[in-house]
Parts: structure tokens; C-alpha cells; sequence
């Protein structure tokens, strides 16, 4: 016991000396909270427009104020022929268009039926898709002021009640994405690269000589990763509470607890890299270049799921901070117990005994 | 001129040699443009809906019937009371709620107006926002439709139409890979080229090879030319694979725009972008350090740079360093010129801008690379 102890000591001296690691293992969480939680969102704001106005009537002119004072809508300003669509498009500066045919007014009142053109620029399909609804519905507006009937019978309310996130406030999703993303990633990262860094610089044959059991002298090294990721835990929930306001409804306990196991799962995936690769270069590419993205995309809080192939989603399956994610949803969002999640803790349990039990299998204690 | 080749023939021979580097660098990033943009699809579909209906109408009949037919909407489940539904959704089974209370059809026949409850899981605020409005855009037409109806029986015609046509321009089916796909490739070559130019020399300081090569007259600018041109190199290949083998032939994006324009923006954006690798390299001493720093600006190149999100939606401060990262204005051009067929004059303040990061981030770099410490 002593000697695990002073093993720990000496990773944390590592660990502790390496100033600027340190500064970008903090850093990372509060910067992504920040980044999430003010700056990322899925709204369309401040979208620029031109209108191409062949009419310029009274109809004409109170629809372009309408779009004008808009919030979504960024007025660029008037053009006049079609052709300068395409190349105000090309421009990236206009994502919509917006076409009066002449006569627009004239047409309106008197032959009672008239076109309005809008061009979105597909390109961007998301932001197109959501212009166009915005559009469409200050064009209704306007309708339903000319008609003046706003006493219609059989009208139908609809009451809209947003559970969970009534304000529908972005951070909500993504913190406890992000939660799952820089635990896992920087567990990964920084265990498999410290193992292999010994075993780059000779030094791993050092420590395996030693009389100490060569696989905790590998345990001792994801030690220190494990107690630094907890305090990371901790900064992110008091960011998020104090910050962005989050609630923590169910049991910070259980949410600490399952935390805890996810960075030991995290943790062994990184044992696991590491036992399978020679060099720090090949260790960081698979864990940065190989997780990354997969972890940002498969976790489900960027991307629904379900849209995707059904290969992807069964491919989902294996990536623990997916499981890890919908578990931070149920407790700190909707306030349910281990009842409802003890399902998902049941696979990540499986899947860090799994992982573990291959890096034992895979662990040399000889180097060729 | 001639120990630059020497160098050249260095580190090619150093990289080829690598047989555990080498599927990484050209293999994962093409998998990986195979398999992400398949996966990032904001288009939601399927969103799964649990209708309690208290009326059992024909009002109420005709309104699930709409919704379900608008291909937007699967009905998971029919349960009888708001209960048993908010149960499903808190066990992610349901993303929306619709209770229509007992009275619907009597109260819109006899009081005019009914009520109908929503209640929505926002967690998932993409798919809350989009499949509320498209429930709410369902229920509309509905009401519009019953309402014309009504119209059209008291005779109350004549009133003024307008019909608005939509088309989208550039990707008339909205294909949501067309937009991705140059994104994603763009964060691919970006991640390749910084890791591997900004490890690739801290491990020569961490092997203590480079002293080796600080005592011979090679010049500063040698050394980070025989460094840069390899991963440049490298970059164009990756780009190029990704662009032709995979955007052309697995997702059928052929490039409207020039091809030389793009690759001339792309060799300048390569040595912006190495420059940056470079300047870390000079910052860190072990590779640990290196990746630790370059993870922390490449994870915010990914989240800003309107990979992901547009930035003209996000607040000020934050558009303001979006538009400090090199990738925003390459995923720009390269979506300009691939999707739209921009020309050069859509997109010469671009080329101004990215030749200002090469200079400067370069230039930082070799001020900052020490051959003696």
C-alpha cells in the first residue's frame, strides 16, 4: 500500500509540473461551458436578406417593414432585377430572397390572388428550411390583417408547454454533452499518452523492474486523472449552475457517482490505447483524431440519433459517453432517481469491466 | 537549396517509415468523411409523438390522422390519461405530448375556439424547437382548413390570396450532406495537418534530435520549410482524396465553382494553418503539452468556426472570434465555391484575410523558434 502510495505521489508530480497541461486541462471545460452556453445556438438570428421588389406599391412596402422589423431578418437592402439574386448569393452574404412580382398591390386587391417569391439559399439546408417558415408566417400574418378577420369561428388554441427547459435555453442540452465530452476525452487522452510517454522514453522498463506489481504501477498512473477529472466535474456544475442557471433536480450524489464511472470507463480506454500503441504520436492521433468527433457526433447531443442510419445507431451503442449522456439528462433534468436509469448504468459497468479485463489481457509487463 | 531537399528527403522517409502513423493519417480521415456526415443530420424526422385524446371526435380523429400523415411524426403511443404520457416521455419514449381535452368538438362548434395542450420535451432543444413548430404549422392548416370550409358555406368568398412559391437555390432538395460534407472535410485536413506539424517537431525536441540538427548551418527558415512543405503536402493529398474519391463518388457533390481556385485558397490556408502548428510547437516542450494545447484551440476551431451552427446567429463577442479562427473563412470558401460557385471577386477579402493568418501566424512561429535555449 505504501508503495502504490508513493507511486501516485510521484504521477502527481508529473502531473503538477506540467504547468501548461494543467492550464489546458482546466481551461477546456470553462471555455466550452462558456463557448455552449452563450455563444452556440440553433436559433436563426440576424439572417441577411434582399428583397427584390418589382412592385414597389403600398402591399409591397408594408410587407418589406414587416420583414424589416423582424428580428430574425437582416435587411440588406433593395435590389432590382432577378439576375442580382444569384450573385448577391454567391456573395454569402444573403441567405433569402425575397421577389414582388409588378403590380403586386393592383393584383391584390383586385384580381384577389397574387404570388410571392421566396429564394432561400439551400446550401445551408437547416438555416433555408427555418427562413422559409419564419417568411412564410409574417406573409400569413400580413394576410390575416388584410382579410381583417381575426373572429373566425372554429378556431383552434394551442397551448405550448416546454417541459424540462421551458425557455428553451441551449445550455440545457449541451451541458451535460459537454460534461460527457471532457471527461471522456481528456481521460483517454491523457492516460493513454502518459503510459506511453514512459514507455517512449525508456523509462517504463524502469518502473516494470520494479518489485511492484506491474499492472498497479499502470492503475497508479490513471489515479491522478481520475481525482483531476472529478474536480473538472465540479467546475463544470458550478459553472452551470451559477452561470447558466442550470437546475440539478435528482441526487447530486447519484450524479457524481455515475460520473465517477464513466471517467474510470474513460480510463480504461485509455489503458487500453495505450496498450496497443508504441508511441505518444500514434496514442494521441487515435485517441484526438479517432474520438473526437465520433464522441461529439455520437453522443446524441449535437445530432438526434434517431436520424441517422440504423448502422450508426447500433454503432452509437458502443460509445459510453452516449449512455453516460442520457443518465445527466434523466437526473439533472428531469429529476429521476437510479430507478430510471439503472439500465445505462448496467451497460457502462459492463462496458468498464469489459475494457478493463481487455487491457489486463492485452498488458505486457516485458517489453521486446 | 540543396539541404532543403536533404531535409525533405528526411522527413518523408521519417513519416513513410512510420507504419503505425501512416493509417492514421491517410486512413481514419477519409473513414471518417464516410461515416460523420451520415451522422450529422440536422433534419429531423421521425419524432415521436404520444396523443391523448380525451374527445374521441371526429374533429379529434381528423387532427391525429393529419399529423400523422405528414411523414414528420411517428405515434408511439394512444394512452388515455396525461399521466400515462408524460410517463413516456420522461422514459424518452415520446418527444411531444398532445392532449385534446373531452369537449373539443363541442366547443368548437358551439363557443367557436377549443383548446388543445402541447407539452414538449425541450431537453433536446433542436428537436423540440423544430417539431413544435412543425405540430403547430399541422394544427394551423388543420384550423385554416376547417375554417375555409366555413367560409366557403356562408358565402363570405373574395377574399385576397396570397400564394407564396419557396424554391431553394444551389441544393433544391436540401440535402443536408451537401452542407456537410466540405465542413467536415475541412475540420478533417485542419486536425491533420496542426497535430501532426506541431508534434512532429517537439518530438524532435523531446528525442533531443533536434540539437543534432541545430549544430549544423542549416538556417532557421530551412528547418521550418523542410518541416512545413512535407505536411503541406500531405494536406492537398488528404483534401484531395476526400473532395474526389469521397465527395464525388459516395455523396455525388461535384464542385460548381473553379477547381484551382479552390486549391489555390486551400495552399494558402495549408501554410495559415501548419504556421499555427508551428507556433505551438515553439510553445510546448513535450508532445504532451503540444497536443494538450493544440486539442484546446482545434476543439474551439470546431465548435466556432460554423462547422456546426451558423455565426451570424450568435452574439456579438462571440461572432468576433469566430471570425478570428482560420477554419470559419475556409469552411466558408470551400461551401462558396463547392455549393455555389462563387468567384474569385465573391471572395477576395477572403483570400486578403487567410494571407494575413499565413503571414502572421508564420511569422510568429520562426520569432518564437529558438535554436539555442
Amino acid at each position: 500500500m505504501k508503495q502504490f502510495l508513493s507511486f501516485v505521489k510521484k504521477e502527481f508530480y508529473h502531473v503538477f509540473r506540467d504547468k501548461k497541461t494543467l492550464l489546458m486541462l482546466f481551461g477546456l471545460p470553462i471555455v466550452q461551458i462558456t463557448l455552449f452556453g452563450f455563444a452556440m445556438t440553433n436559433e436563426v438570428k440576424n439572417a441577411k436578406i434582399v428583397i427584390c421588389d418589382y412592385a414597389k406599391d403600398q402591399a409591397s412596402q408594408e410587407i418589406t417593414r414587416k420583414f424589416e422589423a423582424n428580428k430574425n431578418f437582416k435587411l440588406q437592402r433593395s435590389i432590382l432585377s432577378y439576375h442580382q439574386i444569384e450573385r448577391e448569393f454567391q456573395k454569402e452574404n444573403v441567405k433569402l430572397a425575397i421577389v414582388f412580382p409588378a403590380n403586386f398591390n393592383e393584383d391584390l386587391m383586385h384580381l384577389k390572388k397574387v404570388q410571392i417569391q421566396i429564394i432561400a439559399d439551400g446550401s445551408d439546408p437547416n438555416t433555408a428550411n427555418t427562413l422559409q417558415n419564419y417568411a412564410n408566417s409574417i406573409i400569413m400574418d400580413y394576410q390575416m390583417e388584410l382579410m381583417n378577420i381575426q373572429k373566425l369561428p372554429y378556431s383552434i388554441n394551442t397551448e405550448i408547454r416546454m417541459l424540462y427547459n421551458p425557455e428553451l435555453k441551449g445550455a440545457t442540452t449541451f451541458v451535460p454533452g459537454i460534461m460527457a465530452l471532457v471527461l471522456m476525452l481528456i481521460c483517454v487522452l491523457m492516460t493513454a499518452v502518459s503510459i506511453v510517454r514512459e514507455k517512449e522514453m525508456g523509462t517504463m522498463e524502469i518502473l516494470l523492474v520494479s518489485p511492484f506489481n506491474p499492472f498497479l504501477v499502470i492503475v497508479s498512473k490513471a489515479i491522478p486523472y481520475f481525482l483531476l477529472s472529478l474536480v473538472n466535474l465540479a467546475v463544470i456544475l458550478i459553472m452551470a449552475v451559477t452561470l447558466l442557471g442550470m437546475p440539478i433536480h435528482g441526487s447530486l450524489l447519484l450524479l457524481v457517482a455515475e460520473s465517477a464511472l464513466l471517467i474510470i470507463c474513460a480510463l480504461s480506454v485509455g489503458l487500453l490505447i495505450s496498450n496497443i500503441t508504441k508511441s505518444q504520436q500514434a496514442a494521441m492521433l487515435i485517441s484526438m483524431m479517432g474520438m473526437m468527433l465520433p464522441i461529439l457526433l455520437f453522443t446524441g447531443f449535437m445530432f438526434p440519433l434517431e436520424n441517422m442510419p440504423k448502422a450508426l445507431q447500433l454503432f452509437s451503442n458502443i460509445v459510453p459517453s452516449k449512455w453516460y449522456y442520457i443518465i445527466v439528462k434523466s437526473i439533472m433534468l428531469k429529476g429521476l432517481g437510479f430507478a430510471a436509469v439503472w439500465k445505462e448504468t448496467l451497460i457502462l459497468v459492463g462496458m468498464t469491466v469489459f475494457l478493463l479485463f481487455l487491457s489486463l489481457k492485452k498488458f505486457k509487463t516485458r517489453l521486446e | 537549396m540543396r539541404s532543403l531537399l536533404f531535409l525533405l528527403r528526411k522527413e518523408f522517409k521519417q513519416i513513410f517509415r512510420n507504419k503505425a502513423l501512416l493509417p492514421l493519417i491517410f486512413v481514419a480521415p477519409i473513414m471518417q468523411l464516410l461515416i460523420l456526415p451520415l451522422a450529422a443530420d440536422f433534419e429531423v424526422k421521425n419524432i415521436n409523438i404520444s396523443v391523448v385524446d380525451h374527445d374521441h371526435s371526429s374533429y379529434s380523429q381528423q387532427l391525429i390522422s393529419k399529423l400523422t400523415a405528414s411523414g414528420y411524426f411517428k405515434l408511439t403511443d394512444y394512452g388515455s390519461s396525461y399521466k400515462e404520457g408524460l410517463i413516456q416521455i420522461e422514459q424518452d419514449k415520446a418527444d411531444l405530448l398532445l392532449e385534446i381535452p373531452g369537449n373539443f368538438e363541442r366547443n368548437l362548434i358551439k363557443e367557436e375556439r377549443a383548446q388543445i395542450f402541447l407539452a414538449v420535451n425541450a431537453i433536446n432543444g433542436v428537436k423540440a424547437g423544430l417539431g413544435s413548430s412543425y405540430l403547430n404549422r399541422i394544427i394551423k392548416d388543420y384550423n385554416s382548413e376547417i375554417q375555409m370550409k366555413w367560409i366557403n358555406q356562408h358565402g363570405e368568398s373574395g377574399n385576397s390570396l396570397i400564394d407564396i412559391t419557396s424554391s431553394n437555390w444551389f441544393n433544391p432538395y436540401l440535402i443536408y450532406n451537401k452542407f456537410m460534407v466540405p465542413g467536415i472535410l475541412v475540420a478533417l485536413v485542419t486536425m491533420v495537418c496542426s497535430y501532426m506539424c506541431a508534434l512532429n517537431i517537439v518530438k524532435e525536441k523531446e528525442m533531443g534530435t533536434i540539437e543534432q540538427i541545430n549544430v549544423t548551418p542549416i538556417k532557421k527558415y530551412q528547418f521550418i520549410l523542410g518541416k512545413l512543405i512535407p505536411f503541406w503536402i500531405i494536406g492537398i493529398f488528404v483534401f484531395s482524396v476526400g473532395l474526389f474519391i469521397v465527395g464525388r463518388l459516395i455523396y455525388g457533390i461535384i464542385p460548381v465553382g473553379n477547381i484551382l481556385l479552390l486549391y489555390a485558397y486551400l495552399s494558402i490556408y495549408l501554410v495559415a494553418i501548419l504556421g499555427l502548428g508551428l507556433l505551438i510547437s515553439t510553445f510546448a516542450e513535450t508532445q504532451q503539452q503540444a497536443m494538450s494545447i493544440a486539442f484546446f484551440f482545434i476543439m474551439i476551431f470546431m465548435l466556432m468556426s460554423g462547422l456546426f451552427t451558423s455565426i451570424e446567429s450568435m452574439p456579438q463577442w462571440a461572432y468576433v472570434i469566430a471570425k478570428c479562427i482560420p477554419v470559419t473563412y475556409f469552411i466558408e470558401v470551400v461551401r462558396m465555391i463547392v455549393l455555389k460557385g462563387s468567384s474569385f471577386a465573391d471572395i477576395q477579402e477572403h483570400f486578403i484575410i487567410m494571407i494575413g493568418f499565413a503571414i502572421l501566424l508564420n511569422a510568429l512561429a520562426i520569432f518564437n523558434y529558438r535554436k539555442t535555449s
